[in-house]
């Protein structure tokens, strides 16, 4: 570097302003506002602090006896397992999705964009309510032959062609219900997304793989969608903390077992539901702080080899420079 | 659309000395009608190297012979197989996509933009193909593509990643991913245009290396001076149509159309 070296402008040599070894030393500007506006939020948080403590209305001691009472344990283990299952089945199903709009073929295009139209038009709160009264339909559910109740008597033929029945109650349970809701819903944004990430990586890297005698499917797998998963990781963080908060609509299947039911239930039964309000806060607020950490490094792996193709580049660039 | 076989039993192509046989080649992108009518042969062992102003099709074309892009009329063969179609009973049907992928593997690209895959290091890189499509054991593979990096003098990089590798750096390494194939036939389509232009002779010294070894090679380049020293053919190509062709010294020093001699004056 050439600072303190450039004469040209400044003819006269520094010498008070640098010390001996030409490092600049200057007053600082000063910023009152930063002051004003820290001391006034102060005052606020205080004030927040006060409330917290002294309100009876939040009622702490029975707020933290309640948080871990084992419904309410039972509640985080099933949304914990409704939001990964969810979202792994979504994520298969947004990728399968994405491809189907991707490709060549314009049947499956047009069943891609169906059923991401579909999804990503119904709310999930009605998808959830919507699952839970699919029974309704058919009291069983039956594998065999399409239509044979009207081909069959056609054909002089008795009885059915149906090989198997299961009940509708024993297969579409609350709990089956909610995945179906949540994970159709999730795999539409999850196709979206996915579709971005092709998207986004440069059509050379397919005419390279391409010539050098890769078939479509090894295109793909080996090198379009590794490199889409940079574009493709952080959205799907995001999508998993709204999984973990949408959890909550499956009360409406209903699904009972799962966390902010059963913290209502209590507030409800001891009429004190305030505290249990403040509970399920923090309970999402925990369980969100976990997935974030998660995401970040996630991230960080998915961007390592670009940091360390960037740190040597830099070596390079200086051991070149000097 | 398709004209007649002009031989017959021309599955097997017209000659066996022959690598490259291009017979009226169109292509259009919707209206736009690039390439009108190419005839090229390409001899075994024979560099040639292709020439012509911006947007005259020489990218196109190159694309066509590895079935990159489908042709619109017109035959062509490489090594004797009729890219991208199959020939029966008088009526031509297309081959499906894994065919055509079968095809591609007699021939290597480079690309102006080298297209190295990011995400790989630089030995994957060059592993990546036998390993992948042609299912060669990972030791062997990894020991073909080690021997070809020294061969592009990039021994010592094979750990890096493409982002680490200057421009010509990069260009050697394509080159030798295209060589892990064992190609017979090597396409390159303006392989230092993209380059500094210190970085350009490091690129032409490795690909005179495969002259020498015999490589059938078509080389789209602005480099005069390259065709001029290993080329075995010049062509100039202008809208879509082949101008001129035949040895390099013989049509730089004494064009015979007035357009070539036109654009010769420009970039020489
Ligand atoms: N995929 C495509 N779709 C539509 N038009 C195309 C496509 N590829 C090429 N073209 C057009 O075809 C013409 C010839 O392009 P081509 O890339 O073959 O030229 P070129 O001779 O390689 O030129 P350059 O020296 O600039 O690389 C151009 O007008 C180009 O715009
Ligand atoms: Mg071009």
């Amino acid at each position: 570097m050439n600072t303190g070296s450039d004469s040209t402008r400044s003819p006269k040599a520094p010498a008070a302003e640098t010390d001996s070894s030409g490092t600049i030393k200057a007053v600082p500007v000063r910023y009152p506002w930063r002051w004003a506006t820290a001391a006034v939020l102060l005052v606020l948080a205080c004030m927040l602090v006060n409330m917290l403590v002294t309100n009876e209305k939040f009622d702490w001691p029975f707020l933290f006896s309640k948080m871990f009472s084992e419904p309410v344990l039972i509640g985080v283990r099933t949304t914990l397992i409704l939001t990964v299952l969810s979202m792994v089945i979504g994520i298969v199903i947004g990728i399968i999705a994405a491809i189907m709009r991707l490709s060549a073929n314009p049947v499956l295009v047009g069943v891609g964009w169906l059923y991401t139209w579909f999804f990503r038009a119904v709310p999930r709160l009605v998808l959830c309510v919507l699952f839970g009264n699919v029974g309704i339909l058919y009291t069983n559910l039956e594998f065999g032959l399409p239509f044979d109740n009207y081909w069959m008597p056609l054909l002089g033929i008795d009885g059915d062609a149906r090989f198997y029945s299961i009940p509708m109650n024993d297969l579409l349970t609350p709990f089956m219900a909610a995945i179906l809701a949540l994970s159709l819903s999730e795999g539409a944004y999850m196709a979206e997304i996915v579709r971005a990430g092709l998207l986004s990586v440069d059509k050379g890297q397919t005419e390279a793989a391409q010539a050098l005698g890769m078939s479509r499917t090894k295109v793909l797998r080996r090198i379009t969608l590794p490199q889409a998963l940079r574009v493709i990781v952080p959205p799907t963080g995001n999508e998993a903390t709204a999984m973990l908060k949408d959890t909550s609509l499956v009360s409406a299947i209903p699904l009972t077992t799962e966390l902010f039911f059963q913290l209502r239930a209590i507030g409800n039964s001891t009429f004190n539901l305030f505290p249990m309000l403040v509970a399920a806060c923090l309970w999402y607020l925990a369980i969100t702080s976990l997935l974030m950490a998660g995401q970040y490094f996630l991230e960080r792996s998915f961007t390592r080899g670009d940091r360390q193709a960037m740190a040597g580049v830099k070596m390079t660039q200086s051991r070149t420079g000097n | 659309m398709t004209q007649d076989a002009p031989r017959v039993g021309a599955v097997t192509g017209p000659d066996d000395d022959l690598m490259v046989v291009a017979e009226n080649v169109h292509k259009s992108f919707g209206r736009l009608h690039v390439l009108r009518g190419i005839d090229l042969e390409v001899r075994r062992g024979e560099v040639m190297c292709v020439v012509g102003p911006s947007g005259s099709g020489k990218s196109t074309f190159l694309r066509c012979v590895n079935h990159l892009e489908k042709i619109n009329m017109g035959r062509l063969w490489v090594n004797g197989h009729l890219m991208g179609y199959r020939q029966k009973r008088g009526k031509l049907h297309e081959l499906h996509d894994s065919q055509v992928a079968q095809q591609r593997r007699g021939i290597g690209m480079v690309f102006q933009n080298f297209n190295l895959f990011p995400h790989m290091s630089v030995l994957g890189n060059v592993m990546e193909a036998p390993v992948q499509v042609k299912r060669e054991k990972r030791a062997g593979a990894r020991e073909t593509a080690l021997h070809l990096l020294e061969r592009v003098g990039l021994a010592d990089k094979a750990g890096s990643f493409p982002r680490q590798l200057s421009g010509g750096q990069q260009q050697r390494v394509a080159i030798a991913r295209a060589l892990a194939m064992r190609p017979e036939l090597m396409l390159f389509d303006e392989p230092t245009s993209a380059l500094d232009p210190e970085l350009v002779g490091e690129v032409l010294d490795v690909m005179k290396d495969l002259a020498r070894d015999g490589m059938t090679m078509i080389v789209v380049t602005h480099e005069m001076g390259f065709a001029r020293e290993v080329g075995d053919s010049l062509v100039f190509m202008d809208e879509g149509v082949v101008v001129e062709s035949g040895e390099p010294r013989q049509v730089l020093a004494n064009p015979l159309h007035e357009r070539t001699r036109a654009f010769l004056s420009k970039v020489l």
